[in-house]
């Protein structure tokens, strides 16, 4: 499955003119509300028509203006997970799940039940099945909805921010759940949340006033101190550690890059991958290895970049042996620290995010 | 029925088969009518929307002369069915005719406000679903709108039931031919002695507008149910 975008559609005083591929996995559009990302992903759909340009499904063109195709969305097998979950009220949740089924390719029916019951398992909605979608929580609907995609057996899940509508608890509950899918259909994923981007994406399309500015993979593009769509405040790199092991006292030790990293008991087995996102502004530099200081995790680092931003704010990119990260201090520290590239550093690490690479809950936590 | 006279009950039974023919030849237009003017933005929609309500406005007489002008014998439309062995004037199927006519509005009107309130978005999730249009109208829009569309037609059949004035305009008053249940009473209140009869009537007339009113009052409150679905 492989997807190529390249369009342009002008509405009004806006201009989208976009092209990127999604590569498997998560392709994350990313950026702030009127970038274009909704207009983006429901061209791929066919929600919407662009004025020129063409998109290529798995090899086949869906929309090409120079060859005036343009397949209607039922003809392009997709899976849309919208905002608002967009359930069919008439129906009951089960037939809800059911209705792609109707018009995909038939499969013998042990196998449709087979399909049906592990989808409904892994989503967690088996006592929610003869149920209304007007009984159901937002969380419950959002799951549903996503069922009701992957039972369609699309070739491509479209999901346009799934979580914006939901609370804080409700996202976490959904968000595994996206995780778990990474690896079963690709998936084209609008969002505006760095948090949400850093644990799902595989790849990240940037987009700004419906221009791409940057396009790869997540942790290339996270640990670029240019992008930041959403203001310095949500920068942040993304990084992955080893469990190593976990100690008598609580923490659990992981590998970063050959740099041991002290964390409160993580939920994996020694040996499992995490991802790690470090938020630029839990990042505290020193020119000194610091002593004396109650944080427990200092990574010897290299300054790559200096980036002033608008206010008295500027982000830095480190090298570090486990790779690109960012911090955010005052441009007044920079330069009393006399931080240039190349200059050697030490990162503080006030808190490190944990986003497993299989499941489980996020949190924060503190170190 | 034995408290209805023969006569009586003719116009009863007559009214019913016209009213009955009338709703349902013209519910699945009035359902294309009310989709259009619910969804579709096109030039000279105002007057397709004026033209469709004209009816309720117009003095039902002249409604009726239009319909004697365009369907008689000599009318354009008449002169051109009349060797298919379709005729309308003085006939049943012309008072049918003036009934659907003058019911579409009425129906229209009570479909167009449930399609108003189907969400499109649904529709759309149905498309990415792999649903074709026909798919979704049968399969998300008209299970929505059903109690509407049961709402417009019960209506539109009690509107029907009392049509008067384009009936007797276009087709007369022929017992047994056109005579309909109002033209039956307005006929009995003509002759002296006829008020028991008529009263009889009126009596039926009040019952069947009362039980559609009523009808098409619950099915109406049932479309807002539905659509939020609870």
């Amino acid at each position: 499955m492989s997807l190529q975008v390249a369009i342009t559609h002008r509405q009004g005083a806006f201009t989208l003119d976009a092209a990127f591929e999604a590569p498997p996995g998560i392709t994350v559009l990313f950026g702030c509300s009127g970038s274009g990302k909704t207009t983006l992903i429901n061209a791929v759909a066919g929600l919407q028509r662009p004025q020129a340009g063409r998109i290529v499904l798995d090899g086949q063109p869906v929309f090409d203006s120079a060859a005036g195709v343009f397949l209607p969305p039922h003809r392009r097998r997709l899976g849309y997970v919208f905002q608002e979950g967009r359930l069919f009220p008439h129906l009951s949740v089960r037939q809800n799940l059911t209705y792609g089924r109707w018009f995909a390719p038939r499969r013998a029916r042990a196998a449709e039940k087979a399909e049906f019951d592990r989808i409904v398992d892994m989503l967690g909605i088996g006592p929610l099945l003869e149920r209304r979608p007007a009984a159901l929580s937002g969380g419950e609907k959002q799951r549903v909805a996503i069922g009701r995609a992957l039972l369609a057996r699309p070739g491509l899940i479209l999901a346009d921010e799934p979580l914006a509508a939901l609370d804080e608890a409700r996202k976490s509950e959904i968000l595994p759940y996206f995780e778990r899918l990474r690896g079963e259909v690709p998936i084209l994923y609008v969002s505006h949340s760095a948090a949400e981007v850093a644990r799902l994406a595989t790849t990240i399309v940037v987009l700004d006033q419906g221009r791409v500015i940057r396009q790869g993979p997540a942790a290339e593009v996270l640990a670029d101190p240019a992008v930041t769509p959403m203001g310095a405040r949500a920068a942040g790199a993304l990084l992955v550690a080893t469990v190593l092991r976990h100690h008598a006292d609580g923490l659990s030790e992981l590998d970063l890059g050959g740099v041991p990293l002290f964390l409160p008991r993580v939920a994996q087995a020694p040996g499992s991958r995490l991802r790690l996102r470090i938020a630029a502004h839990d990042v505290i530099l020193s020119r000194r290895r610091p002593e004396g200081l109650s944080a427990l995790n200092i990574l010897p680092a290299t300054v790559h970049e200096v980036r002033p931003g608008d206010g008295p704010g500027a982000i830095v990119s480190l090298d570090t042996a486990a790779g690109r990260m960012l911090a955010r201090i005052t441009r007044r520290s920079a330069q009393a620290l006399d931080l240039v590239p190349g200059v050697a550093c030490h990162a503080i690490l006030k808190s490190v995010a944990v986003a497993p690479e299989d499941i489980g809950t996020p949190q924060e936590r503190a170190t | 029925m034995e408290w209805l006279g023969p006569e009586e009950w003719q116009a009863v039974a007559l009214s019913l088969k016209v009213a009955i023919w009338a709703t349902l030849v013209s519910l699945p237009l009035g359902i294309l009518a009310a989709h259009v003017l619910s969804r579709r933005d096109f030039p000279g929609k105002a007057l397709l929307n004026g033209i469709i309500h004209l009816p309720l406005i117009l003095p039902p007489v002249v409604t009726g002369y239009l319909l004697l002008l365009g369907f008689g014998p000599r009318g354009p439309i008449g002169a051109l069915l009349e060797p298919l062995g379709i005729v309308f004037a003085f006939r049943w199927t012309g008072a049918a005719l003036a009934a659907g006519i003058m019911a579409f509005p009425l129906m229209v009107r009570a479909i167009r406000l449930s399609f108003d309130a189907v969400d499109p978005r649904l529709e759309e999730a149905a498309s990415t679903l792999g649903a074709s249009r026909v798919w979704v109208f049968l399969t998300v829009t008209l299970p929505l709108i059903l109690p509407g569309v049961l709402a417009g037609a019960v209506l539109a059949f009690a509107k029907a039931m009392g049509e008067f004035g384009a009936t007797i305009t276009f087709v007369s008053n022929i017992p047994g031919q056109t005579q309909t249940l109002p033209s039956a009473i307005y006929t009995f209140l003509q002759v002296p002695g006829g008020e028991a009869s008529a009263m009889r009537l009126v009596l039926v007339s009040i019952v069947i507008a009362m039980g559609a009113l009523l009808a098409s009052e619950m099915l109406a409150r049932r479309v807002q149910k539905r659509v939020s679905g609870t």
